[in-house]
């Protein structure tokens, strides 16, 4: 198990990244954390001839306020948003989906941009984007483009980018007003990709009434899934127990999960909706009820 | 232009190494391999059992998600930096004291983020072990030893 | 004897080698001049090789040598060595060092490269050109075993290697006679042991004197040092066979012989270089051997009160392609499903079926779990079907304590009479149910539901037959130094033996077990046993130990006798010295005894049978000793997810008299481990076509600590009267019953009949949405948050 011959470079610059990809973008892939890439490389399953390593561009690394909400380098280390004051204060969703996702070691090495650019159907980080609204930002020599999460996840394992572009940094908006929120989900082992996984996002007004609910589920598609019908049923009401199992089967109807080795479609499609009232739940609960 | 091959300069426990290497051996490898230090095992290759964790500037992670050129210019720290047969660090003699080894394939990497975990938190939570530990595989244990023996090395918590 | 270490929980000698980086793994050996190889494998799980093209990876860059079936020596070319022949096995075919135009399984080994590292070996191997004709592969072991199937062997005419039956009393009769009769089809999957150090083979051979040296990562160093010499017509003598540090064994790496341990002879004979294999994980699902696939119809026949007059089962076991290790796995799954039940008419037949998958050969339990499964399986559904509580059949059909030794009327794996030795049934089961708390389960049970939670209680009892023939042995030598080193013919992968063995050395000699160093697995140490297996290490080397304790005991108390002027009654052993029973003044060290024991001038006396404080005895018991425990657990259920969690677990086992507790309790929780794996995580999933899905530890799912709970153990001691420490083997008792007692349990909280192993998350919730239990869709929508991680 070990990888095919590729060729190296080690970007000191952005501009040098950029233009590494410009020359070679078709044909190279970008390392960033590695944790998903260099397991592909290792069984000779992917075999880039150029390997772009970001790990030595300075500046793709960092948390910063943006708007109320927060601006993430792209190479920033899963680990290092999960323990970063601001992130927790402002989108303290962030830290909670950040626990599931491998173990420690992995998120020590394992970026926030690795893990959406991946963009692997199970992931959490993919769904926590969906459900904050995260725009993305794209960069390439001939310039920058930001785009929102359902034009970036554009299928299984494939995003917006194109073969010169790499993404920079994800913004993620303020949450709403009285925001609740909650991630859940089951995997087979602790640490293992999810089976199925849900990240909620509740605004609320001063009588606890749903403003604004957002749902990103994981594993029961091609990306992270947002069921439109299922968020719309929830404003204007108080998320009670009921409203939340509603919501869950409403979910349940809407999603068309995949059967594979680790669990039936049915199991998905059945736990989706479970793990969404549960989350909901939670969600609600949590609500800073604006006064 | 790409390389095929690279020349790293590191300092792996405490020494300082330069070699030249093709740019897709692996730092578990080069480890291994280049320099001798073969108490770093390697039982996956990809990432999930965590026989190779090593410390990259005081950080444990896998070696073999990593390759020997992105460590240079870092500091790495191996098992063999840990304590010597005859002078056990005290997480190894608590890995002794509580039989929280068997046949010892998987023993380095467990020990390796464990001593991370101690001199960041010397007195971690249960869970907090828990969740580190939990980013190794044990054939032969079934873990409980080995939760015991780094409790058994932390330091008493402060009651609350 | 003094019994001053024997019992204790020493630490262990092994220990700080390993906990510094110190070990000796085979990938730690690194000899100048080392050549890497790397195996070309079959993608296919059936097919015809048309054409091999070598040139292109003949001619990369650092690449030494290219091996294909042609290329191999006549003898090499033959199937390889078939291990334990059986009477009923009258197709006991065999694997080959590489294909030889045809395979039968996806990893079979089709080329083998050699390189100047793995890297470019591999790069190697990727060049290389083969041409397949494809085969209809047959996968599933029942499609297998019907007429009609493609056949894995073509010669044969049939799938079906072999077929046994084993009788006890009058089953048909029984049967026709009895007033309650429960059949049942009970299915297990395949799992793996996945060892977290695959395998790995490196061979140097020098070709001045014609010695061969190899560092395999084998269970069985002195059968493949025998086996070795016979293929490569050497002397065994001019072959040693060193299994170093070995990360992990559980039972697959004992076969003689995987490819790999040939081919890398081979390789460095024909180099004249060091040549070094290792497995990798990818590999290590394809071409290291499997077990557990067993497909049993299983009936009980009872009386009203739920005792048991007969026992049958018929049942289909998956041998893979081919079956070196010959039917050890189905005949320990026949003759150890009784348990611990007194079962006056039984009867057994299986047949061994060959499919297109990987080779099947003995993985910690190696049958047990399954026949433990059926059995207890059968039990519970007595209890259900009579209304009965299940303890209470249990109890009403254990064999008591005065019926020892119990005869079963079958013949094990050693072909020897399976008669338990000794044991106390009752007692594990009462001490268990008090462990867990059974007498208050019903109320906490209920409580429990009344919240919505779903929690069961299993429990589960086996009896396991260990420490089988034919024999081990050892040498001790007390050398001038005073130190102590002793050599076993067994192999050593975790277990603690340098340590159990040397505690019981040194209680002999009167030494601290850090003086005594045990040599393990190295054939040029100590040439004649057999292996590492079958929880045998510890009871038949255990016991050769100590007989050459003894010896070299004697002959100390001999030579010091002359040397302190006294009869060797009056003497004793401690602190390293010998001493005047009464005058510890009047003393010798052990080392002073050792050098005038080997004098360089004068004479030794006849009564001391040659110079030196060394001594070599063998073990050889009549037949297996037979141990035993019983397993309960506590768990719950997530109605929403059918996540399972494990609150409490507790075991008792009695495996006679317990040489290391320490030792022990690991050997115990490190096997329930492997079972909660095996009973909900782990699973070989191969599709129609004989693919292996499940090929990395990503799919492969090992339970981490999060999914391992801390287990409660109880011990029993009732010492084996067959030899003379009075110990039964403990290896694979952790893992056997944990299949039965999660199926227990879960029958227990959702009120379902689970029949098949291993279950998972999905599988789970479709037994539950079908279970009285199953929650309302209300229910679930208030059910509080799952576990958090």
């Amino acid at each position: 198990m070990k990888p095919a011959p590729f060729g190296y470079l080690a970007p000191r610059s952005r501009e040098e990244a950029l233009d590494a990809l410009r020359r070679f973008g078709p044909e190279a892939k970008l390392l960033a954390g590695g944790q998903s890439l260099v397991p592909l490389l290792a069984m000779r399953l992917v075999r880039p001839s150029v390997l772009i390593d970001l790990n030595r561009v300075p500046d793709l690394a960092y948390v910063r306020p943006f708007r109320g909400g927060l601006a993430i380098g792209a190479m920033t280390r899963q680990r290092a948003v999960e323990a970063d004051p601001l992130a927790a204060d402002r989108i303290p969703l962030l830290r909670e989906a950040l626990r599931w996702v491998g173990h420690p070691q992995i998120r020590t090495r394992g970026t926030v941009g690795g893990s959406l650019a991946h963009a692997d159907p199970s992931a959490e980080l993919p769904a926590v984007a969906a459900a904050l609204d995260a725009r993305f930002v794209l960069a390439s020599a001939r310039g920058q483009r930001v785009v929102d999460a359902p034009r970036f996840f554009a299928g299984y394992l494939t995003t917006a980018l194109e073969p010169d572009e790499m993404l920079v940094e994800v913004r993620l908006p303020a949450l709403p007003a009285g925001a609740g929120w909650a991630f859940a989900e089951v995997a087979r082992r602790h640490g293992d990709f999810a089976l199925v996984g849900v990240a909620v996002v509740l605004g609320c007004d001063p009588d606890r009434r749903c403003t604004e609910a957002r749902m990103a589920f994981t594993g029961v598609s091609h990306g992270p899934m947002r069921v439109v019908e299922a968020e719309q049923s929830l404003v204007g009401r108080r998320v009670t127990a009921a409203a939340a199992a509603e919501t869950g089967r409403i979910a349940q109807a809407a999603l068309e999960p995949h059967s594979d080795i680790h669990a039936s479609a049915a199991y998905r499609r059945h736990v989706a909706g479970v793990l969404a009232a549960r989350a909901l739940e939670q969600a609600a609960a949590r609500m800073q009820v604006p006064s | 232009m790409p390389l095929t091959q690279a020349e790293v300069r590191l300092r792996v426990n405490g020494i300082p190494v330069t070699r030249t290497v093709e740019v897709r051996r692996t730092l578990a490898d080069f480890l291994r391999e280049d320099l001798g230090l073969t108490g770093t095992h390697l039982g996956c290759e990809h990432g999930v059992c965590g026989a190779c964790t090593v410390l990259l500037d005081g950080q444990a992670v896998r070696s073999c998600l990593l390759f020997a050129v992105q460590a240079d210019g870092s500091e790495i720290t191996t098992v063999e930096a840990l304590g010597t047969p005859e002078a056990l660090s005290p997480l190894q003699q608590a890995f002794m004291e509580h039989h929280a080894l068997q046949c010892g394939f998987c023993t380095p990497g467990f020990l390796m983020s464990a001593h991370a975990l101690l001199r960041d938190h010397p007195s971690p939570s249960d869970d907090e072990i828990r969740e580190v530990l939990g980013g190794h595989l044990c054939r032969c244990t079934g873990y409980r030893a080995i939760f015991d023996a780094v409790r058994a090395a932390a330091l008493p918590r402060q009651s609350a | 004897m003094g019994t001053r270490w024997f019992g204790e929980p020493v630490r262990r000698n092994e220990d700080p080698r390993l906990l510094t980086g110190r070990g000796t793994y085979v990938d730690d050996i690194q000899p100048p001049g080392l050549l890497h190889a790397a195996v070309l494998r079959s993608p296919h799980a059936h097919a015809r090789i048309r054409r091999i093209d070598l040139r292109r990876a003949a001619a990369m860059p650092g690449v030494a040598l290219v091996l294909t079936h042609a290329d191999l020596p006549p003898t090499l070319q033959a199937p390889l060595p078939k291990l334990i022949p059986h009477p009923t096995l009258v197709h006991h075919k065999t694997q080959y060092a590489l294909a030889p135009g045809k395979v039968r399984h996806v990893g079979e080994p089709v080329a083998f490269v050699v390189a100047t590292s793995r890297y470019l070996a591999e790069d190697a191997a990727e060049a290389i050109e083969v041409d397949y004709d494809l085969l209809p592969p047959v996968a599933d072991l029942e499609a297998a075993a019907a007429p009609g199937s493609p056949l894995v062997h073509e010669d044969m005419g049939t799938n079906v290697c072999a077929e046994y039956t084993q009788r006890v009393g009058d089953p048909d009769a029984a049967f026709a006679r009895a007033p309650h009769i429960f059949r049942e089809r009970f299915c297990m999957d395949r799992g793996t042991a996945a060892s977290i150090e695959t395998r790995g083979v490196v061979a140097i051979w020098d070709p001045r004197t014609r010695h061969l040296l190899i560092y395999d990562s084998t269970q069985a160093p002195i059968p493949i040092r025998n086996g070795l010499a016979r293929l490569f017509d050497l002397p065994q003598h001019h072959v040693r066979v060193v299994a170093p540090d070995v990360g992990g064994g559980f039972g697959p790496k004992i076969m003689m012989f995987y490819p790999e341990e040939i081919l890398v002879p081979l390789a460095a004979m024909r180099l004249g270089r060091p040549v070094k294999w290792i497995e990798d994980r990818r590999e290590n699902f394809v071409a290291t051997n499997q077990e557990r696939e067993q497909i049993h119809d299983a009936e009980i026949a009872v009386d009203e009160e739920g005792r048991i007059l007969a026992v049958r089962t018929r049942f289909l076991y998956d041998s893979g392609a081919y079956i070196p290790y010959g039917i050890i796995v189905p005949i320990v799954a026949s003759t150890q499903l009784v348990g611990p039940y007194r079962i006056p008419n039984y009867e057994c037949t299986f047949k061994a079926v060959f499919t297109n998958k990987v080779i099947v050969s003995p993985y910690r339990g190696a049958g047990r779990p399954t026949g433990c499964f059926v059995m207890e399986r059968l039990i519970e559904r007595v209890a259900r079907e009579l209304g009965l509580d299940r303890v209470e059949v249990r109890r009403r059909n254990l064999i008591q304590p005065d019926e020892f030794p119990y005869d079963t009327g079958l013949i094990f794996q050693d072909n020897a009479p399976l008669i338990y030795d000794s044991g106390n049934y009752p007692a594990l089961l009462e001490r268990a149910l008090e462990m867990i708390g059974y007498r208050d389960w019903p109320a906490r049970q209920a409580a429990a539901r009344r919240e919505g939670r779903l929690l069961g209680l299993g429990i589960a009892l086996y009896v396991e037959g260990t420490g089988i023939g034919p024999y081990e042995g050892c040498r001790i030598t007390v050398e001038p130094s005073g130190r102590i080193f002793a050599a076993t013919s067994v192999g050593t992968q975790g277990q603690g033996h340098q340590t159990a063995f040397a505690q019981i050395i040194a209680d002999a000699l009167g030494v601290g077990v850090s003086d005594v160093v045990v040599t393990t697995g190295d054939s040029g140490a100590f040439g004649w046993g057999t292996g590492t297996f079958a929880s045998r290490a510890a009871v038949v080397a255990g016991n050769a130990v100590g007989l050459a304790a003894q010896a070299v005991r004697q002959k100390t108390l001999t030579v010091a006798a002359r040397l302190l002027e006294a009869r060797p009654d009056d003497l004793e052993l401690a602190d390293g010295k010998v001493f005047v029973r009464g005058s510890p003044s009047r003393a010798v060290s052990l080392g002073d005894v050792a050098a005038a024991a080997n004098p360089l001038r004068g004479t030794i006396p006849p009564e001391w049978e040659g110079p030196g404080l060394e001594a070599s005895r063998y073990f050889a018991p009549p037949r297996g000793t037979y141990a035993a425990g019983c397993h309960a657990a506590i768990l719950e259920i997530d109605p929403g997810t059918a996540a399972v969690r494990i609150h409490q677990y507790v075991v008792v086992h009695d495996c006679g008299k317990v040489i290391n507790p320490l030792i022990l309790e690991g050997q115990i929780q490190g096997g329930v481990a492997q079972g909660i794996g095996g009973a909900f995580y782990e699973k070989l999933v191969y599709d129609a076509e004989g693919q292996l899905l499940t090929q990395t530890f990503m799919d492969y799912l090992l339970p981490t600590i999060a999914e391992v709970p801390p287990v409660e153990i109880g011990h029993l001691e009732t010492p084996s009267p067959l030899n003379p420490l009075g110990i039964k083997g403990a290896g694979e008792a952790g893992v056997i019953p944990v299949a039965a007692l999660f199926a227990s349990a879960i029958d227990d909280a959702l009120g379902t009949r689970i029949t098949e192993m291993p279950l998972s998350h999905s599988r789970l919730l479709d037994l539950l949405m079908r279970s009285p239990a199953a929650p309302t869709a209300e229910a679930l929508g208030v059910a509080a948050v799952g576990d958090g991680p």
